[in-house]
């Protein structure tokens, strides 16, 4: 399965110590200007600055706008970050308030999932 | 209940269930959320799609489906073989279906969040199609899915107020949990209606039972109902819409065998009773049963024959051999056998079986063969309970209804063993009397209701010319059947013959005494006659001589010339 060679490319990859040449794609689900989608993205911007300078990019999508998008990504929590690029795909739900499970959860740093 | 024109009542979504909408009067609560709750494989998808389809083919209600635990595609598959075509619906813009995901490996909680994704997802569908009813299976998933229970259940909340807000009415599914109702309590936030789906294996025979643990605002039914899946989906039987009220006939049927309609009252059953015909074994129980569906057919009604112990070719070929050619009916369309092993299902399976079938073919009478071998599956009060609905449920259609019981050897026979005896209206009995070293068929009527039946007791023969009823030798020195019958029969007439003999030898002799008698008289006559005639004779020839000589003496003395 594809999956195991994913896996396999991960667990060769540094977690820390990530490729410089890595394309970070990355989307956050909100549902309006609600204070915790506000929250979620300043929080986000706040990380990728830090840790992903760069090489990333974050793509915003609001389902009161677009609804028909939250099929895509199986999205029923608001705010959902979700790390298309790379792979595997990660979902990150929260106003990512929470620093380490957010870079455990975007495997920026190792941690206890697995 | 009573309803007045100022008193808002409660408005009710039929689901389309039949059994289910009699239960709940009329349907679900319209414009809330009905909690199905159940174990696994207990049919609670199966309900939820009911109530959307149903809402969409029967009531024009357009509907949302979310799944959280089989895909779109799965689900269009599965219903496909209730012949429910999800994808047309879809296309005519009738049904929304969509499956969502939640895989709890991919996610990880930072912090605060809400389900506005499921509200937005939810919304979208609704407003696609204009729906009126919404079902989302099952819950559960979520919980496995998104750690925090605590937002969970504060959203649960929301989305329960929010779906009736939107004016659709739902149902959600969730699974049994230990001891509770659900795995994770739902039914705290579901709080109007409450159905329970129970599956369960007693004797290692499952049986489906629903039940409404509560329904705000309505009456309902609250006992737990046979429920059966069957190619049509969920079936629920109502029992409690059943009752002692049902229309009676005066009109009779014939039970197929002449000489029984004679000893009932001469007309045969009443239409729409039940009849128990009971016996040993091979008395010839099922004979009777099936001549009556013989005889039903013949006369251009619909017959089902509920078989427990033969397949149907069986019994085609058994009664082949005493006339009764049943093949011929199965052809016409007008007998329908439904041969199974009471083991196979439970016994509110095979109720709910019986019911929809006979819903379907609409028979004039219904044979069932025999009711004894259900105890297999149920205990006494299990098996007469379940006799209880379905003579209810015959009789309420006007079906006439024969059953057969097997009475086992040494048990009394004027006793069933399922105690069903006070339900039937028509009581026949079967035994064997075993005398002479055979045994014989004996058939009387322990009761009948309604109806001046026979005291008598009369035999019961089986042949190749069908069924013939006998009456039983009640003579002299006892009752006989069989040969012993014939052989008294023999008797007696040899008897009478004797009898009849003796007389005319008797008679013919006295007639010979009296010619005899009459010959002497008459030569005593004669000689009477003689005597008279010789008496006769003699007086005047004494006469004569006295004359002569009184004329002798008178001639003396002249010549005398005596003075």
């Amino acid at each position: 399965m594809a999956k195991t060679a994913e896996e396999a490319q991960k667990r060769g990859r540094p977690a820390t110590a990530k490729a410089e040449s890595e394309r970070w794609e990355l989307r956050l689900y909100v549902a309006g200007q609600t204070p915790r989608c506000v929250t979620a993205f300043a929080n986000l911007k706040r990380l990728c600055e830090e840790h992903l300078k760069g090489q990333y990019s974050i793509q915003i999508v609001d389902l009161l706008r677009e609804p028909q998008l939250a099929k895509g990504d199986q999205i029923l929590a608001i705010p959902t970050l979700v790390r298309k690029l790379p792979v595997p795909v990660r979902k990150i739900i929260g106003d990512l308030s929470n620093t380490e499970r957010v870079l455990v959860g975007l495997d920026l740093r190792p941690g206890k999932q697995e | 209940m009573a309803k007045s024109k100022t008193l808002r009542v409660l408005q009710k979504s039929p689901t389309g269930i039949q059994g289910l909408d009699e239960i709940t009067n009329g349907g679900l609560p319209c414009g809330r959320t009905t909690l199905v709750a159940g174990s696994a494989g207990c049919g609670k998808t199966l309900l939820a799609m009911q109530f959307i389809v149903n809402g969409i083919r029967t009531y024009h209600e357009p509907g949302v489906f979310m799944a959280f635990e089989e895909t779109a595609e799965d689900l269009a598959l599965n219903m496909a073989s209730l012949g429910y075509d999800l994808k047309q619906m879809m296309r005519r813009k009738l049904l929304a279906l969509d499956y969502v995901r939640v895989e709890p490996r991919e996610i990880y909680e930072t912090g605060d969040y809400d389900l506005e994704g499921l509200f937005v997802r939810l919304g979208m569908m609704i407003d696609e199609v204009g729906a009126k009813r919404v079902a989302i299976d099952s819950l559960d998933a979520l919980f496995s899915g998104l750690p925090n229970e605590l937002i969970l259940r504060a959203e649960l909340r929301r989305l329960f107020r929010w779906l009736s807000d939107k004016g659709v009415t739902s149902i959600v599914t969730g699974e049994q949990g230990e001891r509770t109702l659900t795995r994770h309590g739902l039914e705290e936030y579901v709080s109007e209606c409450v159905i329970f789906l129970d599956h369960r294996v007693t004797n290692q025979i499952a049986t489906r039972r629903l039940r409404i643990v509560k329904y705000r605002g309505s009456g309902h039914g609250t006992n737990e109902y046979p429920a059966m899946i069957d190619s049509s989906g969920i079936n629920v039987l109502p029992i409690s819409s059943l009752g002692l009220n049902y229309p009676v006939s005066k009109e009779r049927v014939s039970s197929g065998v002449p000489r029984l309609d004679a000893m009932l009252g001469g007309k045969g059953y009443f239409k729409g009773s039940s009849v128990l015909i009971s016996g040993t074994a091979g008395a010839g129980k099922s004979s009777l049963a099936a001549i009556f569906a013989d005889r039903v057919c013949a006369a251009g009604g619909r017959c089902i024959y509920f078989s427990f112990e033969e397949a149907p070719a069986q019994i085609m070929r058994n009664m082949e051999s005493i006339g009764i050619h049943l093949g011929q009916w199965v052809q016409k369309g007008l007998l329908h056998f439904e041969s199974s092993r009471p083991t196979i299902l439970g016994m509110e399976s095979h109720l709910t079986a019986m019911y929809t079938l006979v819903e379907r073919f609409r028979p004039a009478a219904v044979v069932v063969d025999p009711i004894s071998n259900l105890t297999a599956i149920g205990d006494q009060a299990e098996v007469c309970a379940m006799l209880t609905r379905m003579i209810d449920f015959l009789k309420n259609r006007g079906i006439t209804a024969v059953f057969t019981s097997l009475t086992e050897g040494g048990a009394p026979l004027e006793q069933t063993e399922l105690g069903v005896s006070s339900l039937m209206d028509t009581w026949i009995l079967l035994r064997m009397l075993e005398s002479a070293s055979e045994r014989d068929r004996i058939l009387y009527v322990l009761k009948s209701r309604g109806m001046a039946h026979s005291n008598q007791m009369r035999e019961f023969t089986l042949s190749k010319d069908g069924v013939q009823l006998v009456d039983v030798y009640t003579g002299q020195g006892g009752v006989y059947t069989g040969s012993a019958r014939l052989l008294q029969e023999d008797r007696d007439r040899a008897e009478q013959l004797a009898v009849a003999q003796a007389e005319l030898r008797r008679q013919r002799e006295l007639e010979k005494e009296r010619v005899e008698l009459e010959n002497q008289m008459r030569s005593a006559q004669a000689r009477l006659q003689s005597i008279q005639d010789e008496l006769r004779a003699g007086a005047a020839v004494e006469k004569r001589r006295l004359d002569t000589a009184a004329q002798q003496r008178k001639d003396l003395a002249r010549v005398r010339k005596a003075d």
